[in-house]
Formats: structure tokens, C-alpha cells, sequence
């Protein structure tokens, strides 16, 4: 009879570290594993965190290290807070948030329906649909600036193709009506991959039994995925929209290659803000400020959401 | 004793053949932004390596993210940069954060008199404060905006007998501001060797300071002041006059009338692109391009013509300053070979040859040589513009100031919200609110 792997292994461990290890209990093992995790942790999460708050309540600025810091208590919340800039950041930011996770569901589960359809060069199809969410979202931002471009963009060429307009009669990036849609745009094109192979999970997943015995039921296709396909997709599709609402909370690289914020302000999401206040305005204090409370609408939004894909999970 | 030996034998050898070793050869890192007058400076800096023994190293940043990059070096104290060619408005902040050294000594115990180089530079690159002999920078390279145009285009019979029998002049370099948008709106739309063009590349980038530079290159020549000349800080009035609004006014029109499609973010390098490509009749640029299109191959030689700046409704003639100083950093652990390299770099024979190579020295014996004016195509713009400069806040706190103007000035002309006089009476707003954050007002 050959020895198991577990033993091989323990053959192999030299007797010095075997007695070692053998005075530990478990608990004492799993702490010796976990223990440099816990410490990164810290030191790159939790400290920094809990040191952005203590800042937020402070004038600092980090391009002035001989200046005297002063405690000013909740005064730059209430800057914050009042702003209206913040505020219209924070729409434009709700715009995105909004519309891209609406199109990237519809999109997305659109797609892994008919990928989940067996046919012929279905993996072919796979590999091409989710290549735009392998780029770098700064490369995506740059050439769409490209494909934006009204006299040589393909982007204002197809729609030109399509309706007649002329392409170099619009700009997609300059244009006040058109510019939140084109950071919608890309956005879906890049992330709707990423909702369509979680939806294909949860497709997947569904066992054929249960569609055969709503056949047997004589249950129609349409109902068949009301009350099958949906109820079982539903707890991945939730996953999904949580991933990609907290992605796009802090989207910042792919509209910064992409508008630049412009025009105007109006494509200036909050995690643009922040870093404009932060890193270009040096008002280290204030925005963290910002930051923290953007790091607790998040954290609040993210954890009430939770509960609820909890419930649809034990439904 | 072997040892001892093999040791003089080396010595001795490498005395006899001249080789000693420098007393302290060091490797100085130089940073800058990434563009053409950087490749020339590394040409020229080989010059020092020969003659010093300290070896040279580059850190070159694209400018759209320069300013962050070089200010997260110096903020956080890294002693990357040994020497800086940094923007001019970073002097205030770099000079009283202690970021940079302060070179008045080093320059009395040298020789090297600030009253050699072009006044606006000293002014705009090397004094914090302003107007005050506390040096921080030599200056090291002049720029400015400026114009360029297809003169070949200009010159078309067919073109310019039409030019004249719509606007009553001859189509020619402009004089006013008001005669650079008849041209710019002549050449908009209009069908050249087959090709649909327009008029003018002009400065629009929200993320940086591309509008900014743009928009107060137009709005100095309409009137516009930072402040009170009386009465410093005071705003009102000033940034926010009927002059100043006429400025912002005539930049939202040129850009809605004769700007390319889809230039709703360009800088530099759109523009260059928007000129060489061949789309625009002008472009509104920093000098230093010029070198570049005289060479190019499509809009190069006497295809393309430079003309400074032109004058305001009311006779004013203004420019954008741009260009740079170069500061040893504070924290460098080389400072005496990067002081070297100052003295080096301020030598009359270097900085002819960094014009040679396509750097504009802003040292007065090159610029005020007989010959500059005619050295190149551009060199008498080039003197004409540096002599009607004028800057930005150069304050600790112009980075609050210019984004604060670039959000202003990006939401009327590009976004098209709101009146001129919104859009610089919430400037006011804005900059009182940083001065009074500063404790300046």
C-alpha cells in the first residue's frame, strides 16, 4: 500500500519543526497563518483609515509641512456638506452610478442569456465578449477619446451611418447634453462583460430538472423564466450590481483620460473631486473630510444592500 | 603585503594614465516634463558629464500629470530630483516650504548676477516673493504663448483677394484680437486642397491648466488684472471688470466659432496635432513648439509663419508666460553637484548652446545678440513675446487658485453656462475664499 500525500508530507517535515509545530494547539497555528494578513490589514487599511479621520478634523495641508495644524473640529464636515460643488459632483456621480448599472444588468444578462443557448463557437463568443473588461481602464478612456472623435471617430461615423447625421456635427466628450452618456457609454461597453459572466454563473447553476418539470407542468417559456430563471439568477445579478456599485463610486481613471471632468464640471465625479481637492488644492484636512464621508455612504449603501441580497439568498 | 603591493601598483597606474578618480563624482537626477526642450536639455547636459565626472539621470513627466507627480515628490520629501525645472507658479509654495534652496549666496559667491537674464524670467522663474531679490530658480528656459499660422495658405491669391473683398484688409499676420477671429472665421469650414479646415487650435483642457492659459492670454490684452496695483489681494473690480468680461467673452465666441469639432479638452499636444495634420489655419501654442514645426514635414520651413500675441480692444498687447527655472531640491543628497550643474548651465557658451539645440535661454547675451533675431524663423516673435509677458499666481496656494479658474472658465466657454460676468464674479468668490483660507485677506 503507497503512503497518502499527508503522509509524504509529514515524512518530509524534518523532526526539528515537526516537535515544534506539534506543541502548538490549532487556534495557535491558524494565528501564526493569519497573523501577517491581519498586520498588512493594518497597516495599510485600517491605519491609514483611522488617520484620515483624525485629519478630517484638522486644517493640515501636506504642502505646507512647517505650518502650524490647527483642531477645527467638524468645521470641514460642514464645509463639505455645504458646498454645492460637492454636491453637483455628487450628482453627476449618482447619473453614472445609475444609469451604467441599469444598462450593464440589462446588457449583461441579456448576453449571458443567449451565450448560456448552446451553439456553435459559444466559447469563441465568450472570449471576444469579455475582452473589453481585460483592458486598463486609462487605455479604454484614451482610445475612446479616439473613437469619439468627430472627424475620424468610428463611434460618430456609426451613429452618422445610422441616422444620417453628420458626424462632425457632434461631439460626444464637448457636448453638455452628451458627455454624461458618453462616460455611460464606455463604462457599459467595458463592464457589462463582467455583469454577463456573473449572470452566466447563476444560469448555469439552475439544474435542468426544474425546467423539466415545469414542461411536465406545461409551464410556458415566458413563465418558465419569471418564476425560474429570474428568482435563481437574482441573488448573482445582486452580487453583481453590488460589485459594480461600489466600482463606479470611485470610478476616476477611465473619465479622467476620457473628459478630463469637462465640460465644465459636469462629468466631475466625486472621486475626481476628491482627488482635485486632495492632490492638485493640497486641502489635505477637508478632504478627508470628503473622504470620510464618502467612505461611509458607500460603507452604509453597501452594507443595507447586503441584507437585502441576504434576504433574496434565503427566500 | 601582496596585497599592499597589487593596490600602489593600481594606483599608480591609473594616475599615469590620468584617470584618478573625481573626489566625489555623483549621479544627479534632473526632473522635468516630457517634451522636446527636455531631449535637447539631455544633449546638452552630456557637456557637463564630460567636464564635471558626475553622471546624469532623467525623470521626465507628460505635462498633463506633471505638476501632480513632482508636487506629490517634493510634498512627501523624497529626494528623488536633484534639480527641478519646475513651473513657475510652484515657487511661492516651494520657497516657503523650504522644498527648494535658496540660491542668493551660492549665486554672489559665483558671479552669477540675475541681471544677465531677461527680466520677465527672473520676475516669473527665480523670485519668491515677486519683485524681491530672493532667488529660488535660474531661469532655464523662456517660454510663451504665442501664435502659429500656414503662411502658404495666406498666401493664395484666390484666398486673399477674397480675404479682402469680405473683411477689407489684407489677409496677414493679425494685429488686433478682433482681426485674428475674421481670419480664424474666414478659414472655418473651408475646403483647402480637397480637405475640410478651420481656424483656430486653441487652449481648452479642464483637467491641468490648459483653459486657463488660454483664456488669460486673451484676457490680459482686454484688461484684465489679478488685483488692485493699489492694493493687493483686492479682487473685486479687478478680475471681475467690464474689460475682463469682454476678454472671456471673446474666447467662449472664438472657440463656438472657429475651433475644430471635438476640441472641447485640447492642450499642447491636441493643438500640435490639430496644426501639423493640417486641419487649423491657427494655433495658439507655447513657443517652444516652434522649433518642431519649422521642422515638420507637412506644415514645416515656409509653410508656417509665428506672430506674437495679438493686442486687445484697447491698444493692450499681453502674453502667457510660460517657461521654467531650475531649483536644487532641498533634499537632494547631491547639492553641491547640482549647484555645479547650475554654474555649469549658467555659462554664456551653454546657453548658446541650449538655443542651438532647440532650448530658449532666457540669458540676455544670447537673446541680445546681433545675430538671435535672425538665427531662426521664429527667434524675433519669440523676443517680441517675451517682452509683453505676463503670469499667473504664482502664491503657495495657485494650484487652489488656477483650479478654481479652471472650473470658472470651462463651465461658460466650453459648457456654456451662465454669463462672462457669472463666471468671473464667482471667480472673485472663489480666490477671496482661498486668500481668506490664507490668511492673506
Amino acid at each position: 500500500m503507497s503512503a497518502s500525500p499527508l503522509d509524504q508530507v509529514a515524512a518530509a517535515t524534518p523532526v526539528q519543526m515537526a516537535t515544534k509545530i506539534k506543541g502548538l494547539s490549532d487556534r495557535a497555528i491558524a494565528w501564526i497563518f493569519v497573523t501577517p494578513t491581519i498586520l498588512i490589514l493594518l497597516a495599510i487599511n485600517i491605519f491609514p483609515l483611522i488617520w484620515t479621520i483624525r485629519l478630517s478634523f484638522t486644517d493640515f495641508r501636506v504642502n505646507r509641512p512647517n505650518a502650524e495644524v490647527s483642531w477645527v473640529g467638524l468645521r470641514n464636515y460642514e464645509r463639505v456638506l455645504t458646498d454645492p460643488d460637492i454636491w453637483t459632483a455628487m450628482q453627476a456621480t449618482a447619473h453614472f452610478l445609475i444609469w451604467t448599472i441599469v444598462l450593464q444588468v440589462l446588457i449583461g444578462f441579456t448576453l449571458a442569456y443567449l451565450i448560456n443557448k448552446k451553439f456553435r463557437g459559444n466559447d469563441l463568443w465568450t472570449t471576444i465578449i469579455v475582452l473589453p473588461m481585460m483592458l486598463s481602464p486609462a487605455v479604454v478612456g484614451n482610445f475612446w477619446t479616439f473613437l469619439y472623435q468627430p472627424q475620424i471617430g468610428l463611434f460618430n461615423y456609426a451613429v452618422s451611418f445610422f441616422t444620417g447625421i453628420d458626424p462632425s456635427s457632434f461631439s460626444m466628450i464637448g457636448d453638455v447634453n452628451l458627455a454624461p452618456w458618453s462616460i455611460v457609454i464606455v463604462d457599459t461597453w467595458m463592464w457589462s462583460p463582467f455583469v454577463m459572466l456573473i449572470c452566466l454563473a447563476g444560469l448555469r447553476s439552475i439544474p435542468d430538472s426544474i425546467y423539466e418539470a415545469a414542461e411536465c407542468d406545461r409551464a410556458s417559456k415566458w413563465r418558465q423564466f419569471w418564476t425560474i430563471t429570474i428568482p435563481m439568477v437574482l441573488p448573482f445579478l445582486m452580487l453583481a450590481v453590488l460589485f459594480r456599485g461600489i466600482e463606479n463610486f470611485k470610478m476616476f481613471d477611465l473619465v479622467v483620460q476620457l473628459t478630463g471632468g469637462g465640460p465644465g464640471s459636469l462629468t466631475e465625479l466625486s472621486s475626481i473631486n476628491l482627488k482635485r481637492e486632495a492632490f492638485e488644492k493640497w486641502r489635505t484636512g477637508y478632504a478627508s473630510a470628503y473622504a470620510v464621508i464618502l467612505f461611509v455612504t458607500v460603507f452604509g449603501l453597501a452594507s443595507i444592500y447586503v441584507k437585502a441580497l441576504n434576504r433574496v439568498k434565503n427566500r | 603585503m601582496k596585497h599592499k603591493i597589487l593596490t600602489t601598483v593600481i594606483a599608480g597606474a591609473m594616475l599615469s594614465l590620468g584617470h584618478a578618480p573625481a573626489a566625489q563624482a555623483d549621479n544627479l537626477t534632473l526632473c522635468w516634463a516630457a517634451w522636446d526642450p527636455a531631449n535637447a536639455l539631455v544633449e546638452l547636459s552630456k557637456g557637463f558629464e564630460e567636464e564635471s565626472g558626475h553622471t546624469m539621470s532623467f525623470e521626465f513627466v507628460p505635462w498633463t500629470s506633471f505638476a501632480d507627480r513632482m508636487l506629490n515628490e517634493l510634498n512627501s520629501g523624497g529626494n528623488l530630483c536633484d534639480l527641478m525645472i519646475g513651473d513657475s507658479q510652484w515657487i511661492g509654495g516651494a520657497a516657503e516650504s523650504g522644498q527648494y534652496i535658496k540660491l542668493n549666496d551660492f549665486f554672489d559667491a559665483e558671479g552669477i548676477t540675475m541681471d544677465d537674464f531677461i527680466p520677465a524670467t527672473v520676475v516669473g522663474y527665480a523670485e519668491w516673493p515677486k519683485n524681491s531679490p530672493n532667488y529660488w530658480a535660474l531661469p532655464a528656459f523662456g517660454d510663451v504663448v504665442g501664435w502659429t499660422y500656414r503662411k502658404d495658405w495666406f498666401s493664395r491669391p484666390e484666398l486673399q483677394e477674397e480675404f479682402k473683398s469680405t473683411y477689407g484688409w489684407d489677409l496677414d499676420v493679425p494685429e488686433t484680437f478682433e482681426q485674428l477671429q475674421q481670419i480664424a472665421e474666414f478659414f472655418q469650414g473651408r475646403e483647402i486642397d480637397g480637405n475640410t479646415v478651420y481656424g483656430a487650435a486653441i487652449y481648452t483642457e479642464r483637467g491641468s491648466e490648459g483653459i486657463t492659459m488660454g483664456a488669460m492670454d486673451v484676457l490680459y490684452s482686454f484688461g484684465f488684472q489679478y488685483e488692485d496695483p493699489e492694493n493687493p489681494y483686492s479682487l473685486d473690480g479687478f478680475v471681475n471688470s467690464p474689460e475682463s468680461v469682454a476678454g472671456l467673452e471673446f474666447y467662449k465666441t472664438l472657440y463656438d466659432c472657429c475651433s475644430p469639432p471635438g476640441s472641447s479638452n485640447a492642450y499642447m499636444t491636441e493643438n500640435i496635432d490639430a496644426y501639423t495634420s493640417g486641419q487649423v489655419a491657427l494655433q495658439m501654442n507655447f513657443a517652444f513648439i516652434w522649433p518642431g514645426i519649422h521642422t515638420d514635414a507637412n506644415v514645416g520651413g515656409d509653410r508656417s509663419g509665428y506672430f506674437p500675441n495679438p493686442a486687445g480692444p484697447n491698444g493692450d498687447q499681453f502674453a502667457q508666460l510660460g517657461g521654467q527655472g531650475i531649483s536644487v531640491v532641498a533634499n537632494s543628497d547631491s547639492v553641491d553637484a547640482a549647484l555645479e550643474y547650475i554654474k555649469w548651465f549658467a555659462q554664456p557658451e551653454v546657453q548658446a548652446k541650449w538655443w542651438e539645440l532647440g532650448g530658449y535661454s532666457a540669458l540676455r547675451a544670447v537673446v541680445e545678440d546681433p545675430g538671435f533675431a535672425t538665427s531662426q524663423p521664429y527667434a524675433q516673435t519669440f523676443l517680441d513675446s517675451m517682452a509683453i509677458v505676463k503670469d499667473f499666481w504664482a502664491e503657495p496656494s495657485y494650484a487652489s487658485l488656477l483650479q478654481a479658474t479652471q472650473r470658472r472658465f470651462h463651465d461658460y466657454v466650453i459648457a456654456g453656462n451662465g454669463t462672462a460676468q457669472e463666471a468671473l464674479d464667482g471667480l472673485v468668490e472663489d480666490w477671496v475664499e482661498v486668500f481668506e483660507d490664507e490668511g492673506k485677506l
